[in-house]
């Protein structure tokens, strides 16, 4: 029966129907929402259709990385919440949530969207540590861009707090209008393989039947700064070539809703 | 001690909501009471019958109830049967003896019958106190899907997609060329043309969401007519087809059918 | 020490802005957002739902679990560590004990019904918040309820009895957070806490004022529950 029906599928992916209607290139309705957590230092909303995904950050200042004196600390974490799917349990990442994040990250590290360099304070001994959070509220397909689109709008949402006299975040005070030094706008294309069909931002019935999908991380110029496989079925050259077109041709979609 | 009727027909109430007072009138299903008060014991829409007060649910997880006809999902293969999930907080086992009208030998492979994630159409046969159910799938309409795709839709807002004597649903079969099968726990099969296929599932979302209100079925034929260009009248007695499914429990949301 | 005006100048009883929705998680049986001044709590119910471990199954009725956590950016100041803690358990415990006394789960044996809480933002009376979400989310879900359940964070600010403490009024030196749930049609209290020290008599004050409270907290979400059906 799964083999009927990914056939099914298939079937009206090669007359250009999907599930619900869309084209096979087309995303779902997205809106972005700037602040929506007034504790976080920077946060964002993302609803791609009915998909849901907050990010926050948090800043604080702390010692840098032993292998990276002169730049910032940066760190990404999700959580794929048990309230926004039936499937998610509680308890640590798992395989899923650990990827999501993994990939968001790279994302952003990769392109250099923050200018890491520009986080220190003092050289050596003291930066801004930058906590991004991803936290999924309703899961209906496509998590991986809607997270990958949240984050990069929250740190653009993000103020750097102020500082008390000893060089402590100051929490209780309001923050400063000092954004974050960002460079880019990479964001993440995941496309999807079925049959010989490519499509992108897939609702969870079609998530059920992927053979393989490649998840690119573009930036504002085109370039293509992160990349991963998933799926079981192996890709071919010329496939991946093509998904990585499908993804550089639509990263403008996600990039317009910001 | 005053008789009052305080909720009216059809009106949406929250739980602990007082909808009469007195001892003249009675909960029905969904009330409760409570001293001389009547009050709501669930989100749901009042029906008064005389002076029965029920509410009528909107919500809730589909309850497995005797001769329901339901689209279920293998999920095990077990010793002398399969273990079907029905989209319910219990699952069913459906025994060689009432998977089919052929006769399977004793140790026979039962995945040449029913094999794991496929869906069937089956029948509740048997919902002990435990809530152990067995589901059969020997009788009229009842088989192993095949193909098409499966959407899941809240069980209680079931008896409006099949309507009358299966009216709605025959609307949108008309209207779209599919074939759709509705199970009373809230799973749907259908297949069609693509284009076809996201109509009636829209068809059957926008029926989920205005299940409450009235005026629906002429809205629907409405809504149909210009989505598809087809007419559907609903004077139109459906064909009693072997895959028609027959609300056993019609519930009447009140208004026009 | 008298406690002349409150911080953000609301009077002693009045309730920060409220508002509720319905319906916010489509993929879980039930769901709810309520909000009260700048706490907002997320729920989702699932169930009745098979449970696992087998071992905690009741085959003589459904069990109820709560799960409250605060995402990572919601405190108030430095990140949370994901992973709740004991503060979470105790709170889920709590809630547990607020929300089952209206709950009829006998129909269910050997399913849990599940809530998720989850809160993005939050300035104090994050587990009446979380009530508040949580009894509309029930509700929503359809499950059999005999009533909802209305909570509100009571306390002594210095020589006053407030109502609805926001984070300044709870971290004060000389002051006692009440958090108290109650259903709103018997007045039967499934909550209360206290840390701090008061009298008995302040406590049956912030108790009464609690009440007065809670009508209007019911109203908010009666209305947002009836919201959810309105005509489309």
């Amino acid at each position: 029966m799964y083999q009927e029906l990914k056939t099914h599928l298939v079937r009206a992916l090669t007359k250009g129907v999907r599930y619900d209607g869309r084209k096979l290139l087309e995303y779902r309705p997205i809106t972005v929402e700037y602040g929506v957590s007034a504790s976080a230092e920077g946060s964002a909303r993302v609803r791609i259709g009915g998909t849901e995904v907050l990010a926050g950050v948090k800043l604080d200042v702390g010692e840098p990385y032993p292998d990276t004196p002169d730049q910032g600390n940066l760190m990404v974490n999700a959580e794929l919440l048990p309230l926004s799917n039936p499937k998610f349990e509680t308890g640590p990442p798992g395989e899923q949530a650990n990827e999501l994040a993994r990939v968001v990250d790279r994302g952003i590290r990769e392109s250099k969207c923050i200018d890491v360099k520009k986080l220190v304070i003092k050289s050596r001994e003291k930066v801004w540590s930058v906590s991004i959070d991803i936290c999924t509220i309703n899961d209906e397909g496509g998590l991986q861009d809607a997270a990958a689109l949240a984050v990069l709008a929250a740190l653009k949402d993000a103020r750097l707090p102020k500082l008390t006299e000893d060089g402590q975040v100051d929490y209780d005070a309001e923050k400063t209008k000092e954004k974050l030094p960002l460079t880019k706008d990479p964001v993440e294309v995941t496309v999807i393989k079925v049959g010989d069909q490519f499509f992108v931002d897939a609702l969870t019935d079609e998530e059920n039947v992927i053979e393989a999908r490649l998840t690119a991380g573009i930036t504002d110029k085109g370039l293509i700064c992160a990349m991963q496989k998933g799926g079981s079925l192996p890709l071919t050259v010329e496939e991946i070539d093509k998904m990585l077109e499908i993804a550089q041709k639509l990263a403008p979609t996600l990039r317009k809703a910001l | 001690m005053t008789e009052e009727l305080i909720a009216k027909d059809k009106e949406i109430v929250v739980p602990g909501e007082i909808l009469a007072t007195g001892m003249g009138f009675l909960p029905g299903k969904g009330a409760y009471r409570e001293n001389d008060k009547v009050l709501a014991q669930r989100l749901g829409m009042v029906s008064i019958e005389g002076n029965i007060i029920k509410l009528i649910p909107l919500s809730g997880r589909y309850i497995p109830k005797l001769n329901d006809r339901i689209v279920g999902q293998v999920v095990d293969v077990l010793l002398t049967g399969w273990r079907v999930e029905i989209n319910s907080p219990y699952s069913a086992v459906l025994t060689m003896k009432d998977a089919t009208s052929e006769f399977i030998q004793r140790g026979a492979d039962l995945t040449q019958y029913y094999a794991l994630s496929d869906y069937v159409v089956c029948k509740i046969v048997n919902v002990t106190s435990q809530k152990l159910i067995d589901v059969s799938m020997k009788g009229p309409g009842l088989m192993k899907l095949r193909g098409g795709r499966i959407i899941e839709v809240n069980s209680q807002k079931v008896p409006r997609i099949i309507g009358k004597d299966g009216s709605m649903v025959s609307m949108i079969k008309k209207a779209t060329g599919c074939n759709i099968t509705v199970g009373q726990n809230g799973l749907i099969w259908l297949s069609g043309e693509p284009q076809g296929e996201v109509i009636a599932v829209k068809a059957i979302k926008k029926i989920e969401q205005e299940a409450h209100l009235s005026g629906l079925t002429e809205r629907m034929q409405a809504w149909l007519e210009k989505e598809t260009g087809v007419k559907v009248s609903l004077a139109e007695a459906p064909q009693e087809t072997a895959d028609e499914a027959q609300p056993m429990h019609p519930h009447h949301f009140g208004g026009s059918q | 020490m008298t406690y002349a005006k409150r911080f953000d100048g609301r009077g002693f009883e009045e309730l920060r802005p409220m508002s509720a929705k319905v319906g916010i998680i489509p993929r879980a049986d039930g769901s709810a957002m309520f909000q009260a001044g700048k706490t907002i709590a997320y729920c989702a119910v699932f169930g009745p739902r098979d449970l696992h471990p087998k071992f905690m199954q009741n085959p003589e009725t459904g069990i109820l679990r709560v799960n409250y956590n605060m995402m990572p950016f919601s405190g108030h100041g430095e990140r949370v560590r994901p992973g709740g803690g004991r503060r979470s358990k105790e709170i889920s415990m709590v809630l547990q004990n607020a929300l089952l006394p209206v709950l009829n789960l006998k129909d269910y044996p050997n399913s849990v019904v599940d809530i998720f809480i989850e809160l993005p933002q939050t300035d104090a009376g994050t587990r009446c918040a979380a009530i508040n979400a949580a009894s509309m989310a029930l509700a929503d879900a359809g499950l059999e309820m005999k009533d909802l359940v209305c909570a509100v964070a009571a306390g002594r600010v210095e020589d006053k009895i407030v109502i609805d403490l926001n984070y300044y009024e709870d971290s004060h030196e000389d002051g006692t957070d009440l958090p108290v749930a109650m259903l709103p049609n018997s007045g039967k209290i499934t909550l209360l806490q206290m840390d701090g020290e008061i009298t008995r008599e302040q406590i049956k004050e912030a108790i009464t004022k609690a009440k007065e409270a809670c009508k209007k907290i019911y109203e908010v979400q009666k209305n947002a529950l009836k919201a959810r059906f309105a005509k489309v």
